[in-house]
């Protein structure tokens, strides 16, 4: 039995995240006694399978092929079909990276098998592993098990485990290289450079204080009652991904995966659900109020005061109050 | 350009959600929406077929009610629909999703077939990469821009924190599609009209049965995520929760 960790490289850098992962992985491999190995996919990419061997695992794979020089789905699968067929891994885990969630489903199903995908946690409950992801965008969260033979496929959120806690190993981990063998005819896709969109206008990772708008703001001539309470407290106006996909907000004003990522010291959430896209950028913040009418609202889940009411009666008298308290 | 668009029916985004007595679902007389990204994939097709002619197509699996995700896709502009209809596809994991897909297109030949990019109630982000693997077609997947090119297709992929990527890529081809790639129509009446008229194709569960496989994942159970955090709530009326709050943030978070 065995656990095997993909780690992502993007351009031949360690994704970080990726500890996350081997973090989840090593305690599911103390609870079940499986052996843990991990795999890097690339080209040239022996420098990251050595930062990996120095982390508690039995064994680095450094899986590479020019190939694999630039992401394509096409040439991970081609790497990673016959390598698992080979290795017959228990359970393969992988961060639930935009990369991940591209090549992931394809690699599984190829395999005839199936992928838990976005798992915040896992269960042990008796010999059974249970999975533990999110469902109706963080409304509930569910118990997934798998019916199926091995391998099983599972990737985690960003944030299910503390990168940091990673167990560094007592000696390095032995490496392996493995070359695959990918025809060029096996790529359909050319991708392209990597790219940022025109600069920003704003920096918001510098604000003290952000005032987030979402969805419950409703119509566009609402935020004019958000730059009221941001102007009042001095901060920074900023929106969850519906609002600058509506074009009532520009995008560099975005908090999320997608957008910018905060730490204020008063980040205000202002009828925002609390999808985990948008909290992985605010999560950091010093403190989180959130406005919602639902009591069930997962933003709650992450605030440090909230309020449970009508973000059109709570604010005008909010922006008084904090007008009297400023003098 | 001929363009399947895979349409989900999910509970709106403001229903409160209740569990039913098995415990692993949720009751389903709430009210229900298309899933946003579905929006969006289908007003992308539209607008492909309006620069360079086609056909549009909606497709959906799910019981009776899921039929209204169709007719407003009909409203705003789609040739026709396909419509998988029984109860049992809500509890199909994303391969069988995929493969009900695949095996219901099985005599037509698409150019595209777009999805969401993930669905608001599983979540899976699974379905049209799995449809395109079965399929044997390439796939790109959080598309936010789609061009014709040389030989194919280029799309403009949306990475992490801001990056894109450009990517070139033949056909046919599935692309799951991100919220907020072009500004939605509505449906004008004389869509809405006219839709009355279009085909809708039935496909019965027994039609596709024969390519299905087991269910590979199962919900064991479904509850409210457990708090891990303290949040302090202030209660009352709006004018006392407004004096309460800005006193807090005076004296304890010391922003004002
Ligand atoms: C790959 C990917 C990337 C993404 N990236 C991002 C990202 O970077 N940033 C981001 O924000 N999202 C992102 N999303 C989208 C995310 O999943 C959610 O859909 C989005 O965050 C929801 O925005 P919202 O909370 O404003 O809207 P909703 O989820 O619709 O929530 C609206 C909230 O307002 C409340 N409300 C309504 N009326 C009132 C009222 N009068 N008073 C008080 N409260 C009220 C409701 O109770 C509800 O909780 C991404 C999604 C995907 C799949
Ligand atoms: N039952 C369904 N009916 C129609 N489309 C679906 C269905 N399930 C999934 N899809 C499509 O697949 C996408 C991704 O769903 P998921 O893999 O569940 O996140 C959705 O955005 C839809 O476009």
């Amino acid at each position: 039995m065995k656990i095997l960790v993909i780690v992502e490289q993007r351009e031949g850098k360690l994704n970080r995240v990726s500890f996350e992962t081997l973090t989840g992985a090593q305690a599911i491999a103390r609870e079940t006694g499986w052996a843990l190995e991990a795999a890097v996919v690339g080209s040239g990419v022996g420098e990251i399978a050595r930062e990996v061997a120095g982390k508690k695992v039995a064994k680095v794979y450094d899986i590479e092929s020019p190939q694999l020089a630039a992401y394509t789905p096409d040439a991970f699968v081609a790497a990673l079909k016959p390598f698992l067929a080979e290795k017959k891994p228990t359970l393969v885990l992988m961060p639930h990276t935009y990369q991940v969630r591209d090549f992931a489903p394809k690699l599984a199903t190829a395999l005839g098998r199936a992928l838990v995908s976005d798992c915040t946690g896992y269960k042990k409950k008796g010999d059974k592993l249970l999975f533990v992801r999110q469902m109706f965008q963080g409304k509930f969260a569910a118990d997934v098990a798998f019916d199926s033979e091995p391998p099983y496929f599972a990737t985690f959120q960003t944030g299910a485990f503390r990168g940091d806690q990673v167990e560094a190993g007592a000696s390095p981990a032995a490496i392996e290289t493995v070359q695959a063998d990918i025809p060029a005819s096996a790529l359909r896709n050319k991708p392209g450079e990597v790219f940022k969109e025109a600069k920003q206008a704003v920096d918001l990772t510098q604000a003290q204080i952000i005032v987030a708008v979402g969805r419950g703001i409703k119509e566009e001539k609402n935020l004019a009652l958000a730059r009221q309470l941001a102007e009042a407290l001095g901060g920074e106006i900023a929106a969850s991904r519906p609002i600058c996909d509506a074009g009532w907000l520009p995008m560099d004003r975005q908090i999320g995966s997608s957008g910018q990522t905060v730490a204020p010291k008063l980040y205000v959430a202002l009828g925002i659900s609390g999808a985990i896209q948008h909290i992985v950028g605010m999560k950091g913040s010093r403190t989180i109020v959130a406005v919602n009418k639902d009591s069930e609202a997962p933003i709650f889940e992450v605030a440090d005061i909230g309020i449970v009411g009508n973000l059109f009666e709570v604010i005008p008298p909010l922006v008084e109050e904090i007008k009297k308290a400023k003098g | 350009m001929k363009i399947l668009v895979c349409m989900k029916q999910v509970p709106q985004k403001d229903a409160p959600l209740k569990l039913n007595e098995s415990g692993a679902w949720i009751r389903e007389d709430v009210s229900y929406e298309v899933n946003e990204p579905d929006a969006y994939a289908l007003e992308e097709a539209l607008r492909q077929k309006e620069k360079h002619g086609g056909e549009v197509v909606v497709i959906t699996a799910g019981p009776a009610r899921a039929l209204q995700v169709l007719r407003e896709a009909l409203a705003k502009g789609a040739d026709r629909a396909i419509h998988l209809e029984d109860a049992a596809f809500v509890t199909f994991d994303a391969a069988n999703i995929a493969r009900a897909f695949a095996a219901a297109i099985k005599e037509e030949k698409f150019d595209l077939i777009f999805t969401g990019l993930q669905s608001d109630d599983f979540g899976f982000a699974q379905t049209g990469v799995i449809l395109a693997e079965l399929l044997g077609w390439p796939h790109a997947t959080i598309i936010m821009q789609i061009e014709k090119a040389e030989g194919g297709i280029k799309v403009k992929r949306e990475l992490e924190a801001g990056y894109f990527q450009h990517v070139d890529m033949p056909l046919p081809a599935v692309l799951t599609i991100q919220s907020g790639i072009n500004k939605l129509r509505y449906a004008t009446l004389i869509g809405i009209k006219q839709a009355k008229n279009k085909p809708l194709r039935k496909v019965a569960l027994a039609e596709v049965q024969p390519s299905l496989a087991a269910n590979q994942l199962n919900i064991e159970r479904l509850y409210v995520p457990q708090k891990t955090k303290k949040t302090e709530m202030i209660e009352g009326p709006p004018a006392d929760v407004a004096r309460k709050l800005a006193e807090k943030l005076k004296n304890e978070v010391r922003v004002l």
